[in-house]
């Protein structure tokens, strides 16, 4: 085992880097340890194919996900530990459109900071209780709520005592494959963002701010759940298609 | 009615991380044909990283157009049981045109499908792995179907990485290099 770099170390490193305009992250983020041998070196190739196969995506249906599916708490016999939330917010492509019974997936460590994963060796308990495992359909505004328990930090060996803030992962579908996303949603007010080269490889600060949930008090619900507002913007085009021909298309 | 929102809304991507293996791949992820199908052809390969070593912890996407054409897609590539919630997977008969494979220890993955039609003769692929922090597209061509317009545009030692391999009947290798030398570096492709 190669002898792990202080953390002072990564935060210099990530602070000599300077915001490049892009709002995703450069897939080349050195602090990021794993990135140094799985990002590409050529440059991308741009396809402005109107005819391209990927101006479409996959579809889904009320067969891929059961009801209960949205509610991580209740997938068990007993009620997980830690703090129940309610994370609510609506799936949009950039154009503003409200992206409709698309899939939102999510996946999260426990209330300890432990996943359900045979290789996540955290000396943290596992909850019989929790999985961690989510899914549902948004609904004609855009819309998903999904009802969850607080995920805790956990650590990782990306560098000497590094720690991962808090973060609900997110696997999200639009109207088009091009459109399709993987992202990370954070708490407000996470100590660890500082120290963290995932969260800090966002370089633009108001992009990165975007992955932070607002917590929304109207949102919490008496003696039971904390409520949190998590919005998401798609990139990508889709097929471009005329208002009168989606009008048509409902 | 739409907003307007712009480049200043977009919400950033991060990495699918180490641990996606228990919520995302599903039962039969990669056996886009339906059963009995003997239209049924073989894609796979191995995900390799810089130093040419298989990445372990990579999931793969696929997205096509069906053998008549269609790209409007079908429901219920991940179905689910409503009693107990066990995901089932397809019920084999409709073709969703999508797939979702988590890569073995090995870094290999294998994905059944039909081929595409000639005027769409790729499978489209998003790459997601611990350490890349926006996924990658790219395409595979498979053998007899190699004229397009992307490919057309490429230099020969580039379009070459995006030509899937015929091995026997029905069985193409297909691997995706994260990093490489112009020649061995899979074409990655943004779309704008
Ligand atoms: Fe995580």
């Amino acid at each position: 085992m190669s002898e792990l770099i202080e953390q002072g170390v990564i935060d210099a490193e990530m602070a000599a880097i300077r915001p490049d305009g892009d709002v995703h992250p450069s897939r080349s983020y050195a602090p990021y340890r794993s990135t140094l041998l799985r990002h590409p070196t050529q440059p991308l190739v741009v396809v402005e194919d109107p005819e391209a196969v990927e101006l479409t995506g996959p579809v889904f249906g009320h067969t891929d996900v059961t009801a209960l599916d949205s509610d991580l708490t209740r997938l068990h016999s007993g009620e997980p530990l830690g703090e129940r939330i309610t994370v609510t917010g609506r799936v949009l492509d950039r154009d503003g459109r409200p992206v409709r019974g698309q899939l939102v997936e999510i996946w999260q460590a426990n209330a300890s900071g432990r996943y359900a994963h045979q290789r996540d060796q955290h000396a943290a308990p596992l909850d019989p209780n929790f999985t961690g495992a989510g899914r549902c359909l948004t609904d004609d505004q855009g819309g998903y709520t999904f009802t969850t328990i607080k995920p805790g930090a956990y650590p990782w060996r990306n560098h000497l005592n590094a720690w991962r803030p808090a973060h609900i992962h997110f696997s999200l579908f639009g109207t088009a494959f091009t459109q399709r996303l993987i992202t990370q949603m954070y708490f407000p007010g996470d100590p660890l963002f500082a120290h963290d080269p995932i969260y800090q490889s966002i370089t633009d600060p108001a992009a990165r701010e975007r992955l932070i949930a607002a917590y929304v008090h109207d949102l919490s619900q008496h003696e039971w759940s904390l409520g949190y507002r998590f919005d998401i913007v798609l990139d990508g085009p889709g097929a471009t298609w005329t208002e009168q021909q989606e009008d048509e298309a409902r | 009615m739409s907003r307007q929102v712009t480049a200043k809304d977009i919400t950033p991507a991060q990495t699918v991380g180490p641990f996606f293996g228990y919520a995302l791949p599903f039962a039969g992820g990669g056996d886009i044909a339906p059963v009995g199908d003997p239209r049924t052809v073989t894609l796979h390969g191995h995900v390799l990283d810089g130093e040419g070593r298989p990445v372990p912890d990579a999931l793969l996407e696929f997205w096509q157009a069906s053998p008549e054409g269609s790209r409007a897609g079908a429901p219920g590539s991940m179905r689910r049981d409503p009693v107990t919630g066990a995901a089932l997977g397809r019920h084999g008969v409709d073709f969703t045109g999508f797939g979702r494979v988590a890569v073995d220890a090995d870094g290999h993955y294998t994905l059944r499908t039909l081929p595409p039609p000639a005027d769409a003769p790729y499978l489209g692929i998003v790459v997601f792995a611990r350490g890349l922090l926006h996924h990658l597209h790219t395409r595979a061509y498979l053998p007899g179907h190699e004229d397009d317009s992307l490919l057309r545009g490429l230099p020969a030692d580039r379009r070459a990485t995006l030509l899937a391999v015929r091995e026997r009947d029905s069985v193409h290798r297909f691997d995706i290099r994260l990093q490489g030398d112009p020649g061995k570096e899979t074409v990655f492709l943004e779309f704008r």
